[in-house]
């Protein structure tokens, strides 16, 4: 058996001491880097890539890639204590995470988060040591008709992202994509709505973003009384999900690491796309929906999983074709690259013992993550205890620091700042900034690839329907579209025929 | 007027004795060099290599910070505008060059701005396409790209990126519009040359040499004078009747204008001996390149350079009429 033998040559890499060792400060690294909001894996990675120069290739891959998901453990602590999301991807977790720590279950929800993440980053390593493949096969035929159709299936379902004003939703939607849209235009080179800022030529950022109007605005909103924040730090009790937690949040889980292993695939979208993915179908599928964005642990479960399980599988166009998914992906060529191993389609048959290695660092990484996370809970939880006057504060510093270090540009601050104040004002008008943040995310690849699609097809529109994923995705589409709109016709057919009676 | 004479002697005097002051203990604190693009790319990659070796020879850790944006034009305006004390050194490719005609609101003058240290190295081009491309030689290839001009797809990494420039002058000499389709950096392109959604790209070695060696893309010619040693069979673009289709992605170390001439000399000859280490030169020959010589990491060298490239491109940039702003 090929895999057998693949598997425990990669076990034997990376139980060696050194390399645990490696693995474990990576995890450790990762987690509290992940805390703290703002800061993020990219960040540290960059700053740690010199360090690395002196460790052997495997250990220093594999501790770089324990950051990276430790982080995405980490991340979701912040986003479910203080409604800050310390990473992108964990901006889904704070919507009903957050609320589930308002209403003193801030235990079970860092526990179902810790366990959902576990579960999905032991499928999806699997997924990566049996099928790197052949998903990598599925990856490459995705050109821009397909992300586009894909983009399209996403945006349609995020309406269902919001709870309350269907209007007020698309409206957030529209501002997200119209936000998105800031930056150079790729194809013509034109820049748009910057202000003639030249430091948001290349867009806003995410990051910068997320923080301002989830994290400042709550901050803002916490001020205004001190009320609220007591209720956080009372409840101590029931750290760990009930059976009946657990009984729930089993099949979110599952559906939530098939979409993040799927979605984390594909360069580009990855791990942020699958946590909204995620938590629009839980929302869907739930008999109670109207849970949802008040602390349903369907909603931290799914995304938490999607987002563990994409972050897994986002190695696999990295690890079969050389090719980065994303920033952090980008560091570990980099990384490797300066340890003289150039990332590429031979780096398996080549390099066996460094692929099987971190393929196998990854399921114990996330071991240790879930050993290193559920003792942490408690302590995590007494942060809440600290006086609010001396944790905000920390909190804005933090975010500061962590924003400004992704790209050393002091625009990207005055974003969080404005970003705050729009927040703000947003949750005082009742608007949802989730849908926002979709839009934000979803806007500009669409648009990117629609445009694409149509200069490939030489401005045939053709092209969406005449490729078959693109097709079945529109299919999809439209199907979310009647299914959303099913309940409403029926309601005013039936209406008609009441008035004919 | 002769009291702001007098002012103006005094506070060169000053500015020199302070410069002297420098040059003789520099470098004592850590040095900053800024890479005006995303961590992990191939010009970061570059400077994280000789900023480990160059820190060995001053005795100061060199910090890689990427101020990535704007095509590399908002990290070289920050150096622009640092400090010329020698502890903000800039690290940018070919980039330099053709911005002063790709943006025509640049903040800063790229010929004015900077002190130079040297050149680094010169990443050669190749000309590559999905692997299941028809033609079998390189004369074959212009004459298929020639004949089918208007379906084929051309990829790059963006506006101003070394790929789109690879394919202006690409188009150009071979006197064939072809429809280009950038993509918001190499990586997305290159995944769309491997899954055969779009046929050509002309791309730096860095990102090319692996997929070619796997033959997950197919290569027809190298944009170097000479062949290169990682592909002996593959030929040059002059031996195919193109020379004029001749680049490197060339990389070069500068400073604020500004700097105390000594410190730009305890760089340069810094920056010499970190080329002229054997595993610097193997670990860029694993990427297809090789150190520049002693003879080029000099400011002589790079100020030919960059003058030289600066109105090498602007014809051509202008002539095809693309800016990036």
């Amino acid at each position: 058996m090929d895999l057998l033998s693949n598997l425990s040559l990669g076990f034997a890499t990376a139980a060696s001491p050194e390399n645990l060792l490696f693995c474990l400060i990576g995890v450790i690294l990762g987690t509290l880097i992940g805390v703290l909001p703002g800061i993020g894996a990219t960040a540290t990675i960059a700053m740690l890539l010199p360090i690395t120069f002196q460790l052997e290739p495997v250990s220093s891959l594999i501790m770089l890639a324990g950051i990276y998901y430790g982080a995405q453990y980490g991340g979701s602590t912040t986003a479910i204590l203080i409604n800050m999301p310390g990473e992108s991807s964990s901006a889904v977790t704070a919507i009903d995470g957050y609320q589930m720590a308002r209403r003193g279950k801030a235990g079970t929800a860092l526990a179902v988060a810790a366990l959902g993440s576990f579960f999905a980053g032991t499928v999806a390593t699997l997924l990566v040591a049996l099928f790197a493949p052949p998903l990598t096969a599925i990856a490459l035929k995705f050109g821009a008709a397909e992300y586009f159709s894909l983009m399209l299936l996403g945006l349609v379902s995020a309406i269902a992202l919001a709870h309350g004003s269907i209007l007020k939703a698309l409206a957030m939607v529209v501002l997200g994509l119209i936000l998105g849209l800031v930056g150079t235009d790729i194809y013509t080179g034109a820049p748009r709505f910057t202000f003639g800022i030249t430091e948001y030529a290349d867009g806003l950022s995410f990051v910068a973003l997320a923080v301002g109007i989830f994290g400042i605005a709550e901050i803002l909103r916490n001020l205004e009384g001190d009320q609220d924040r007591t209720v956080l730090g009372t409840s101590l009790g029931g750290l760990l999900p009930s059976r009946a937690d657990l009984k729930r949040m089993v099949a979110p889980m599952l559906r939530g690491t098939a979409v993040g292993s799927i979605l984390g695939i594909l360069p580009g979208g990855g791990a942020v796309l699958a946590a909204f993915a995620s938590y629009t179908i839980e929302k869907r599928l739930s008999d109670h929906p109207e849970e949802f964005g008040q602390g349903a642990i369907a909603g931290v479960a799914g995304p938490e999983s999607a987002n563990n399980a994409g972050a897994q599988t986002s190695f696999i166009p990295l690890l079969t074709l050389g090719i980065p998914a994303n920033p952090v992906m980008a560091l570990m060529v980099g990384a490797m690259i300066i340890q003289g191993i150039v990332p590429g389609p031979n780096v398996a048959s080549e390099q066996p013992e460094l692929f099987w290695g971190i393929i196998a660092s990854m399921w114990i990484g996330n071991l240790m993550l879930v050993v290193l996370n559920l003792p942490l809970i408690g302590l995590w939880v007494k942060l809440l205890k600290v006086p609010y006057h001396v944790l905000f504060p920390v909190i804005m510093a933090f975010c500061s620091i962590g924003v400004y270090s992704v790209n050393s540009n002091v625009f990207d601050l005055y974003a969080v700042a404005f970003f705050g104040l729009m927040g703000y004002v947003l949750l005082k008008l009742r608007c949802e900034p989730a849908p926002l943040l979709l839009g934000f995310v979803l806007g500009p690849m669409l648009e990117e690839n629609l445009r694409r699609a149509m200069i490939l097809g030489r401005g045939d529109p053709t092209i969406f329907v005449a490729r078959p994923i693109s097709l079945t995705l529109l299919l999809l589409t439209l199907a979310v579209l009647v299914v959303m709109f099913l309940p409403s016709i029926r309601k005013k057919r039936e209406e008609v025929f009441v008035e004919a009676d | 007027m002769a009291l702001t004479t007098k002012l103006a002697g005094l506070a060169a005097g000053a500015v020199m004795a302070a410069s002297a002051a420098i040059a003789q203990t520099y470098p004592d604190r850590q040095v900053t060099m800024v890479v005006p693009f995303a961590a992990g790319g191939p010009t970061d990659t570059v400077g994280r290599l000789i900023a480990e070796r160059m820190s060995a020879d001053l005795g100061q850790q060199i910090i890689v910070e990427n101020v990535g944006g704007a095509g590399g034009t908002l990290g070289a305006g920050n150096v622009a505008t640092a400090e010329a004390d020698g502890y903000t050194v800039l690290l940018h490719h070919i980039g330099m060059a053709t911005s002063a005609t790709l943006y025509r609101n640049l903040a800063y003058n790229p010929l004015e701005a900077f002190e130079y240290v040297g050149l680094v190295t010169e990443v050669p081009m190749t000309i590559v396409t999905r692997k299941d491309f028809e033609p079998t030689d390189f004369a074959s290839f212009i004459t298929y790209v020639k004949e089918n001009a208007d379906t084929i797809t051309m990829a790059n990494a963006g506006i101003g990126a070394a790929s789109h420039l690879c394919g202006m002058l690409f188009m150009q000499a071979i006197k064939a519009p072809i429809v280009t389709v950038p993509y918001k950096g190499t990586g997305p392109a290159m995944t769309e040359l491997l899954g055969g959604q779009i046929d050509i790209m002309c791309d730096q070695t860095t990102n090319t040499a692996e997929q070619i060696k796997g033959g997950t893309i197919k290569a027809y010619a190298v944009t170097t004078p000479a062949r290169l040693d990682i592909f002996p069979d593959l030929p040059t673009v002059a031996e195919g009747g193109f020379p004029g289709m001749e680049v490197s992605v060339w990389h070069g170390l500068y400073a604020p204008k500004g700097t105390p001439a000594e410190v730009i000399d305890r760089l340069s000859a810094s920056l010499q001996s970190a080329l002229a280490d054997p595993e610097i030169a193997a670990k860029l020959a694993e990427l297809g390149t090789a150190p520049s010589p002693a003879t080029d990491a000099t400011p002589a060298a790079l100020k030919a350079k960059l003058e030289g490239e600066i109105a090498r491109w602007k014809p051509i940039i202008e002539t095809a009429g693309v800016y990036a702003d």
